[in-house]
């Protein structure tokens, strides 16, 4: 019988880094400013301290370099995670995440491995503008070899590290910045969750509300709150978008016959689109209304509050798109 | 220079004249058809990849580019396994699926046949930091071009590299041109090893068309890493006789300049060097071009009675895990 404890989002990810680094010695985590400065969202905090430097390595400000590095280290025996500041600066690694890490196992024609683990924050609401907010999982997401993990909730924000440590592929792992001040309940017991599959976060009938990461609490919000109006909304969160559980959205959709999508990035050409698509491939007879989708506004985040809170996906535009949806419900 | 005996410069000449050979052999399939993409060939270059990997043990890494033909023969990977991978055949040693660009073996430790320059750099760092965290005394041995010195990937795991103290030996082919692009047309300062000791990177340059050279470079080089010194970079300076790949008019050369080169050839100044210092007689160099076209022979013919990968298994290796759903069967 396990006990549970009540943690940040920060703290459940710092548990997640040490109970992969205590199970295995071929773990080690690197980064910008992950030792002496702490991490730069104080995820690391206190794993040089209890680790020491060889296993808890701060990086030159090289994205390029300190990447091709944890998948070099990867393919010759070693568990690295590496930690990027934020996707936007991911960028500078593309190159060693699409060309190598994502190629090497089919072109080798499976003699490479590559279990790299590389984390990032991801997301806006901070008032950090263009360059610091962006929602680029679903880019990532469209490249066969990776796997793509948005943990939403504390037990997966633990859990999915040792997950992905275990997993022998490339896994990059989202981690929404609004969520790391967030509590929630952990078992006090370390364990692996599964990476696969979707999970309902709340069951209901009329309407199914699929999303993932950082948008998890505002559309349960707006569940909520379509609750108040008679529509019983089920939550999905995607947990994994590549591979996406495509059999778990057709399962919702069979059931509610109704659809929104809640995704933080850009429409063209998203996550939401290709969410959309496998529905319009799977699950077209089963609709009741044409699906919809609540996503960020097409512009560059900017930085005043106001105005990043109008690009954003909000409880009440979920709950908006969610109504409209639910019209002439039977 | 070091003693030489007439066993290893008779490995030395065969091992030039086999790669020169098979690359002659791969323009004729080329012409005809039996192989296709992209290929790059390392007429001139021959005595680097011959002579620096018997300085290796099997225990050391090797990583290369796209014009890897002659590294991955020096290193062992045999000439039946190599064509048969440019003929793009599942007895490839990439099971068909890399080609000329991407060839892999990791039972000796080759890992690639990588075809962005310099892509290969972050992730040598990455193999070196590995065996640094293990206290294993293997090398990583990494070549590129030195059009590789203008991307940001070379600084960067330079400065990593010699940063953590890491056990990689850059080695970097200068054949004066990146593409059709002249040294001193795209560099600032053509003084390469400056560059490296930028760093504070042991660097020396080393006349890449006499094997000798080559030879006692790199066997100093490789004792100076295997011994904890951390990195160390060569410039090898050589010339490509051919074209930069198949497809290359070679409009930005003179014929003049290419002729001055070929009289500098590695394999006919060796083999005069050779006989005149009584290393080897007529009756050697009749034996060793003997050996190399059965040998050469018998790779086309395995090539060509190889098969092609059903295509039921396009998709296998991409992940080690086949996702459960990943919504590609219809």
């Amino acid at each position: 019988m396990t006990q549970s404890m009540r943690v940040t989002y920060r703290e459940a990810l710092r548990q997640g880094l040490r109970d992969a680094l205590l199970q295995d010695p071929r773990v080690f985590v690197m980064g910008e400013d992950v030792g002496r400065y702490g991490g730069t969202y104080a995820v690391t905090k206190g794993l040089l301290e209890e680790f020491g430097e060889e296993r808890i390595r701060d990086t030159p400000l090289s994205e390029s370099a300190f990447v091709g590095a944890g998948i070099g280290a990867a393919l010759n025996g070693m568990r690295p995670i590496v930690e990027v500041m934020t996707v936007n600066f991911s960028f500078l690694a593309l190159d060693q995440i699409v060309n190598n890490a994502a190629t090497l196992r089919h072109m080798s024609g499976g003699q490479l491995s590559v279990p790299v683990v590389i984390r990032m924050t991801t997301g806006g609401g901070r008032q950090l503008a263009a360059q610091h907010s962006h929602s680029l999982e679903g880019w990532y997401a469209h490249v066969p070899g990776l796997r793509i993990l948005t943990p939403a909730t504390h037990e997966d924000a633990r859990g999915m590290l040792l997950s992905a440590v275990l997993d022998p592929d490339p896994v990059l792992i989202f981690e929404h910045a609004l969520l790391l001040n967030v509590e929630g309940d952990i078992d006090e017991q370390s364990h692996p969750v599964d990476i696969d599959r979707a999970a309902v976060r709340r069951s209901g009938r009329d309407v199914s509300l699929i999303t993932y990461g950082g948008t998890l609490g505002k559309t349960l919000a707006a569940a909520s709150a379509l609750a108040q109006a008679g529509i019983d909304a089920e939550v999905l969160d995607l947990r994994t978008l590549r591979p996406l559980d495509t059999a778990a959205i057709v399962a919702t959709v069979g059931k509610t016959r109704r659809a929104v999508i809640v995704d933080e990035g850009w429409r063209s050409g998203s996550i939401s689109a290709e969410i959309m698509a496998r529905i319009n491939e799977h699950a077209f007879y089963d609709l009741d209304a044409p699906v919809a989708r609540v996503c960020s506004e097409e512009v560059p985040l900017p930085y005043p509050q106001h105005l990043e809170e109008a690009a954003l996906p909000q409880v009440d535009k979920i709950v908006h798109a969610a109504r409209r949806v639910s019209a002439g419900r039977a | 220079m070091t003693a030489l005996t007439p066993v290893e410069a008779r490995q030395l000449l065969w091992q030039m004249t086999r790669i020169r050979r098979f690359e002659e052999k791969c323009i004729e399939l080329y012409s005809a058809g039996k192989i296709r993409g992209f290929m790059h060939l390392y007429n001139g270059e021959e005595a680097i990849a011959a002579a620096v990997m018997p300085e290796l043990r099997d225990d050391d890494n090797v990583l290369a580019t796209y014009r890897e033909h002659g590294h991955a023969l020096a290193r062992g990977v045999p000439a039946n396994a190599v064509m048969a991978e440019l003929f793009g055949k599942r007895e490839g040693c990439s099971r068909g699926r890399g080609g000329s660009m991407h060839l892999f073996d990791v039972s000796r430790r080759f890992f690639g046949g990588n075809a962005i320059v310099a892509g290969a750099l972050p992730m040598a760092a990455g193999f070196g930091l590995a065996d640094r965290l293990r206290k294993q005394d293997h090398v990583t041995a990494c070549f590129f071009g030195e059009g590789a010195v203008a991307e940001g990937n070379f600084h960067e795991s330079a400065n990593l590299a010699a940063l953590w103290k890491l056990p990689v030996l850059f080695l970097c082919e200068n054949n004066l041109y990146a593409m059709g692009t002249a040294i001193e047309r795209s560099e600032a300062d053509t003084d390469l090893c400056e560059k490296a000791r930028s760093y504070r990177m042991r660097a020396e340059p080393v006349d890449g068309m006499g094997v000798l050279a080559v030879r006692d470079a790199a066997r100093d080089a490789v004792d100076y890493v295997r011994r904890g010194n951390g990195p160390m970079f060569l410039e090898l300076k050589t010339y490509r006789f051919r074209a930069h790949s198949m497809f290359d008019p070679e409009l930005y050369r003179s014929k003049a300049e290419v002729d001055g080169w070929k009289k500098r050839c590695p394999i006919d100044r060796f083999r005069r060097e050779g006989i005149a210092a009584g290393l080897f007689g007529a009756a050697d160099l009749a034996d060793i071009e003997r050996r190399i076209d059965a040998e050469i022979e018998a790779a086309v013919a395995y090539a060509e009675a190889g098969t092609w990968e059903p295509v039921e298994q396009l998709t296998d290796d991409v992940y080690a895990r086949r996702p459960v759903e990943d919504g590609s069967s219809r």
